[in-house]
């Protein structure tokens, strides 16, 4: 690991006039100090949010609140998160393992990098790492990578489970930046590759996730997160499903949907929402509807299972929802 | 040839051993500290001058921290860079908590901070300041093994042993989480500690049994 100043945030503020590009934030720390060991990221100038008053998990009119330095473990188990949004909980606790889980925090487990074997691997190129050097899992080993959202320079996925879930639920984050702040859908907060993978999101230097909101969606309580993987636990998603569903007798009145373990940022599936609100609940609806999601896709020499894995994956989600498995 | 008679792991061979173990850690880590990073350099109360800085500003090249590990006091310092799992191992002694991956991918380093199992691999010890610190060797009370450790022993919870101390811990937390309902929670809740031997089906019964006792159920 190179050398760095380590200090403590006293403030959102002052943590702001401490960032920039050779700086970095760490909470958690399960993404950062991996990734410092490995040499794969060198700042000079660690800034320990811990100190930071970004907690709380709240229920309220608008929705549900989570502050960025909550745990994972706390959000999954919270009461209100369990009893309303089982998606989210279901998504942590399908994520890393227990003491993982017990140390990242939410604002870290959406900012952990897009990355690949490749982009861990200082030996290799990696347009990701070092911009214009190249992508080696293009022509070599590309079985975990993505089939949306790819491009020429760059095609890691997206690793978290929790952002699938909350892209699905409409959710956005409440930046702040010294003092000013602004509220960011998260699903705009991602950004594709494109020919600049190593910008992966919108956050400028300095700014700092304070919470995430989900909007109240009561038949959210209808919720399920599919993740399929080559190990029951403790591993990355192939392809992974976030499903909300709203039934009406023997129909889909609304539904939120979104994919993962497919996707260079969390995968959002307007056109199947849009597919299958008003149709009826049966196993041919969602067949049809989930050929939309793979609408597109550019699958590479080892990863083209995923574009019939990734609608099989939707097709058991809804099919489980709808209590038609 | 027998080993003489006063070379426990803590005499002259076990030690020598250690250190230079140690050298070649401090070598990989890339730090530039001269001194050993034995024992011998830990900083006691009273050489710290009462003038020292407190730890809230920038802190480049060495810090002066302050753990609580297993109930004791203990004052070090260290370069930011170093985790909790080396400053356990290296600088404290506590080498039941174990180096597996050193990437917080196997849980051979799995300790309790506040009572919540974490990876010490992934914690710099600069962050686990306040916070109680329970290792592998702060689990028995004297002579009387914890429940967990207890059991391990009877169901033949291991092969090789590395992977132990980072199970037991793991699963003394699983347990008092409420994971250890069944045999499915408890591989679930136990997935981030891996066995290379392939202990897993007596791993599982050790912590079955150990949560039994814990309850009252069984003796």
């Amino acid at each position: 690991m190179r050398p760095f100043v380590y200090e403590s945030a006293s403030s959102a503020q002052q943590a702001a006039t401490r960032g920039g590009t050779d700086s970095a934030f760490i909470a958690g720390g399960t993404t950062i100090i991996d990734l410092m060991k490995l040499e794969v990221m060198k700042p000079s100038r660690l800034v320990d949010l811990n100190p930071l008053q970004m907690r709380g998990i709240e229920l309220g009119e608008d929705g549900l609140r989570i502050g960025a330095l909550e745990k994972m473990s706390a959000v999954a188990v919270h009461p209100e998160v369990v009893a309303n949004y089982p998606v989210i909980s279901e998504a942590l606790l399908k994520s890393a393992s227990a003491q993982i889980r017990n140390m990242a925090s939410i604002g870290g487990n959406l900012l952990q990098r897009t990355r690949c074997g490749y982009f861990r691997d200082v030996t290799t190129p990696c347009n990701k790492r070092e911009p214009g050097s190249g992508c080696p899992a293009i022509d070599g080993e590309n079985r975990m990578h993505a089939i949306l959202g790819t491009s020429s320079s760059c095609v890691a996925t997206h690793p978290s489970d929790l952002a699938v879930a909350l892209v699905a639920l409409d959710a956005s984050m409440r930046l702040q930046n010294g003092a000013d702040e602004r509220l960011i859908k998260l699903d705009d907060f991602y950004l594709l590759p494109g020919d600049t993978p190593d910008h992966e999101n919108q956050l400028r230097p300095g700014e700092l996730i304070t919470e995430v909101r989900v909007p109240r969606l009561p038949w959210a309580r209808r919720s399920t997160y599919l993740k399929i993987r080559d190990r029951e636990s403790y591993e990355f998603a192939l392809t992974s499903a976030a499903v909300a569903l709203d039934i009406d007798g023997d129909k889909i009145r609304d539904i939120r949907i979104a994919v993962g373990g497919v996707g260079t940022k969390p995968w959002n599936l307007p056109r199947v929402r849009e597919a299958l609100a008003g149709k009826p609940l049966k196993q041919e609806t969602f067949a049809a509807a989930a050929k939309l999601a793979v609408d597109g896709a550019n699958p590479l020499r080892h990863n083209g299972f995923k574009v019939d894995l990734v609608q099989r994956t939707i097709i058991r989600a809804l099919m489980n929802l709808g209590d038609l498995a | 040839m027998e080993p003489p008679a006063d070379s426990g792991p803590d005499r002259e061979g076990g030690s020598s051993r250690r250190q230079f173990i140690r050298s070649l850690a401090a070598i990989s880590a890339g730090l530039t500290v001269a001194t050993p990073l034995g024992r011998a350099a830990t900083v006691t109360e009273k050489s710290i001058p009462k003038s020292a800085p407190p730890n809230t500003g920038g802190v480049q090249g060495l810090a002066e921290i302050n753990l609580k590990v297993n109930g004791n006091a203990e004052r070090l310092v260290v370069d930011p860079r170093v985790t909790l799992l080396d400053a356990l191992r290296d600088r404290l002694e506590l080498t039941g908590t174990k180096k597996g991956c050193d990437r917080g991918a196997c849980g051979a380093c799995t300790v309790h901070l506040d009572g919540s199992r974490v990876l010490s691999c992934l914690t710099l010890a600069v962050m686990a300041q306040g916070k109680e610190i329970t290792t592998i060797e702060g689990l028995a009370k004297g002579d009387e093994l914890h429940p967990v450790q207890a059991a391990f022993i009877e169901c033949d919870g291991f092969q090789c042993g590395y992977c132990t101390p980072g199970q037991i811990m793991s699963a003394v937390a699983c347990i008092s989480e409420g994971h250890a309902g069944s045999d499915l929670e408890i591989r679930e809740f136990m997935s981030g500690n891996l066995c290379r031997c392939g202990a897993y089906p007596n791993i599982v019964n050790a912590i079955k049994i150990a949560a039994a006792r814990m309850k009252g159920e069984v003796n």
